[in-house]
């Protein structure tokens, strides 16, 4: 058994706690998707790249997250609502040190 | 009033390949897009990243992918209305449809296809008050005609490849061209990047970063904006303001046609035809679900063929036609070319 606990709480402010496989290469904006917890079109438009902050979450507990790579960077600077704990859910990967990470999406902008 | 068979709204790779698979069947086809160029978003957000699923490319440019399908879809005279919006929708009694974009182009079509994919582009708008109402009065959110900025004083806010490219272009047209961003730094092409520096030594580009606008300010018209870095403010005078934070997708008009809609996509009937509720109006790409629905570009080729398949038997009820194999019966393209397999020579060898 490989799944680690995600927390996501969703636009609507219910809280989901989910289980999360972490050998499928799966990040945070994919684990959202595949448990349905954001209208399809509002969540993942660019599909992964960094490329348009509609999976942007607040980061409530850090369990240790990995640097923001440049492009995450930039395309916060970019984003609308951000916040000190904003994150692009696309880039971050599911692994097991991310036991117990909870996030917020961000409002749809 | 613009006449086809087949109308696409949509020229991303989906749109694009059922023109070809139209051709096959003697279907002309006319393309509808709101962007100015064809490839949705493989041009507009991606043209440079590869694509390593389409069958029998190990790996392709998203942009070169579409090429390659403008090439492909060449003999059969694809009509296009590139920069306008399918707006509303008619059916007339005689089962064909009649489609108005945003700017009053008429098309009128035995067959609509959508193939709109995520939706139609809009710009990601910043949360300011009274910012719709100063749009088209100083708001622009698309350089279309750069003679509007001709000896004016602009100012830009992003920090993208679009604030660049367009800072870079005006900075020749307009009287005075301010670049604004939360940061110094900027994401784009690197020639991009080393351009706006020289600009700005030179004293044809102004930039302040940090920098966001926080208020528009003007009567009847944009007169200047409030920049503030977080502690200060200032009041820059301008004639327009152009915030360029990208494009967002968004459904747009075609939700209001009377299609059924679920999760953001159009319901189609995918045992048959890829037909919606209404009959004659079908959904191909990224743009319908399905039960297993899966958004892949090689599923959308699956789903154009089909649709025009279906598109022939409904424009030609009772006329007979089998599948046929281009690498038997060639292509014969409606500018008159014909491509066919070489054929084997008889010959007796001495």
């Amino acid at each position: 058994m490989c799944d680690i606990k995600i927390t996501i709480i969703d636009r609507e402010g219910v809280s989901h706690e989910v289980d999360a496989p972490t050998d499928m290469n799966m990040n945070v904006m994919e684990l959202v998707r595949a448990y349905e917890l954001a209208p399809e079109g509002t969540i993942g438009i660019c599909g992964g790249m960094a490329m348009c902050a509609s999976c942007q979450c607040y980061v409530i507990n850090d369990v240790g997250l990995p640097e923001k790579n440049d492009d995450e960077d930039a395309m916060l600077w970019e984003a609308f609502n951000v916040k000190d704990n904003s994150r692009l859910g696309c880039q971050i990967h599911i692994t097991p040190e991310l036991d117990g990470l909870v996030v917020e999406l961000a409002p749809e902008a | 009033m613009i006449e086809t068979d087949i109308l696409i709204i949509g020229a991303g790779p989906t749109g694009l390949f059922a023109v070809f698979e139209a051709g096959l069947l003697k279907l002309r086809c006319h393309i509808i897009d709101g962007l100015p160029q064809p490839g949705g978003q493989l041009t507009e957000l991606y043209p440079k990243k590869p694509i390593f699923d389409i069958p029998g490319y190990p790996s392709v440019g998203a942009a070169e992918l579409i090429d390659n399908l403008m090439e492909q879809i060449k003999q059969f005279e694809p009509g296009f209305t590139l920069n306008e919006v399918a707006e509303t929708i008619d059916k007339l009694e005689d089962g064909s449809f009649v489609v108005t974009t945003n700017k009053g182009t008429k098309h009128h079509a035995k067959a609509v296809a959508i193939a709109g994919g995520l939706g139609s582009f809009e710009p990601r708008k910043p949360q300011l008050e009274n910012l719709g109402y100063y749009e088209d009065k100083g708001v622009e959110y698309f350089v279309k005609n750069p003679e509007l900025f001709r000896d004016k004083k602009i100012v830009i806010a992003g920090g993208g490849d679009s604030a660049l490219d367009w800072s870079i272009f005006l900075s020749d047209v307009a009287a005075d061209v301010t670049l604004v961003h939360r940061r110094n730094e900027f994401r784009g092409a690197l020639d991009s990047v080393e351009k706006v520096q020289d600009l700005k030594h030179q004293g044809k580009i102004k930039m302040i970063t940090p920098g966001e606008i926080t208020a528009i300010h003007g009567t009847d018209h944009v007169s200047g904006v409030t920049i503030s870095d977080g502690v200060t403010d200032q009041l820059i005078p301008c004639d327009y303001y152009i915030p360029l934070f990208g494009l967002t997708p968004k459904l747009g008009p075609i939700a209001n046609w009377g299609l059924d809609i679920e999760k953001n996509a159009i319901k189609v009937n995918n045992a048959l035809d890829y037909q919606t509720n209404i009959e004659g109006i079908y959904a191909i790409g990224d743009v319908n679900t399905y039960p297993g629905k899966l958004k892949l570009i090689l599923c959308g080729f699956h789903e154009a063929t089909l649709m025009c398949q279906s598109v022939y038997n409904r424009i030609n009820p009772g006329k007979k036609y089998v599948l046929k194999y281009t690498t038997v019966s060639g292509i014969d393209g409606f500018d008159g070319s014909r491509k066919e397999a070489e054929k084997p020579v008889v010959k007796a060898i001495d």
